[in-house]
């Protein structure tokens, strides 16, 4: 038996927390273990509306500040009955609260077009399922960065003796509209490489 | 020693349902995920599926028998059926689900219902050789080895 991951604290890594939003009760139990294996502190919802509902963006006022339930990535399957992750993304996305957080697509179908869509709505990386661990802790590295990147541009920032706002320049967000976003579009890279994008993990299965 | 040859069979046994395409490599993943500090991982993901699964089976077997057949349900049904048989490496269901989908589209219903006879079948088979490969877990643990997972 493998001694899995190294103990999470000691390991040094700030822990993500991120959200997960599946209505398969074997998968939901499969990505929560994945995350945490990964140190990351996980909710985890059965439906889009739930996931909304924790974001404070249902109308309803959450009993507790949003900072404290500050998530760093929120990761949804793409067939859902009710709101689909879709559905979900969009709703993310045009949310000025929310569309910071990075939102990632899991599906177990590869249709070209729903990735596409996907990634044009602004989700971060499209998963095919089954979510393998690589997956999962590449993720974690990746947001992890951003996170690193947006704590230092803000420190930089409150540094600044200039009140001019001019947006310290960094050296990898010259493709980004907006200075705070930690993340660089990927997709437009890997997509013209190949003939679909390299993070849609294809399986042959339909 | 008796956990010697436990561990063999438990590793004969094993091979065996990679080999016969009853388990994918997925299943490994979700051995690699358990430890000693989640050491009924495996044992809990599995029972969740064989809920999800014989709920799911009932579901379809019911939507099968109405007058006027929903296929979009039934789809629905045998989609989530390949999911949670794909997250846990269960290979055959996962392909019996597959098939079956093709022929919901088609909307065959004697196809359909000779499909869920196939994935039932397909299920019952990779149930019982889940048991006994944990049963196999348990005895060793039992006897005072590591478990093989």
């Amino acid at each position: 038996m493998e001694e899995m991951g190294s103990d999470c604290s000691s390991s040094g890594l700030q822990e993500l927390h991120v959200l997960a939003v599946d209505d398969s009760l074997v998968d939901r139990k499969v990505i929560e273990r994945l995350l945490k294996i990964s140190c990351c502190k996980v909710t985890a919802v059965e439906s889009g509306r739930r996931a909304l509902q924790y974001l404070g963006l249902d109308g309803e006022r959450s009993s507790v500040g949003f900072d404290e339930l500050k998530v760093n990535l929120i990761m949804t399957d793409y067939s859902m009955p009710g709101m689909t992750g879709y559905e979900l993304l969009k709703k993310i996305k045009g949310s000025s609260k929310l569309r910071e957080i990075p939102v990632v697509i899991m599906s177990s179908e590869n249709v070209l077009a729903r990735i596409d869509r996907c990634l044009e709505e602004g989700a971060e990386e499209f998963l095919v399922k089954p979510v393998k661990l690589s997956d999962v802790e590449r993720l974690r590295d990746f947001i992890l960065r951003g996170e690193e990147k947006n704590e230092r541009e803000f420190s930089r920032k409150r540094k600044t003796s200039d009140d001019s706002c001019t947006p310290a320049s960094s050296p990898s967000s010259s493709d980004s509209d907006l200075p705070s976003s930690p993340i660089s579009p990927i997709s437009v890279s890997t997509v013209s490489d190949e003939p679909r994008p390299k993070r849609a993990r294809l399986l042959d299965d339909n | 020693m008796e956990v010697d040859q436990l561990q063999r069979t438990f590793h004969d046994y094993h091979a065996s349902l990679f080999n016969e395409g009853f388990l994918d490599e997925q299943f490994v993943q979700l051995q690699q995920l358990q430890d000693e500090s989640n050491p009924g991982f495996v044992v809990e993901v599995v029972s969740l599926f064989f809920e999800d699964s014989e709920r799911l089976l009932n579901d379809l077997s019911k939507a099968l028998d109405q007058v006027n057949v929903d296929f979009r349900k039934i789809d629905a049904h045998v989609h989530q059926l390949k999911g949670s048989s794909s997250s846990i490496g269960a290979q055959r269901v996962r392909n019996a689900c597959i098939a079956f989908r093709n022929f919901c589209d088609e909307r065959n219903i004697e196809a359909c219902l000779q499909c869920l006879q196939q994935v039932r079948q397909e299920y019952l088979l990779v149930k019982t050789k889940l048991e006994a490969l944990l049963r196999l877990e348990q005895q060793i643990v039992a006897a005072g080895g590591a478990s093989p997972m």
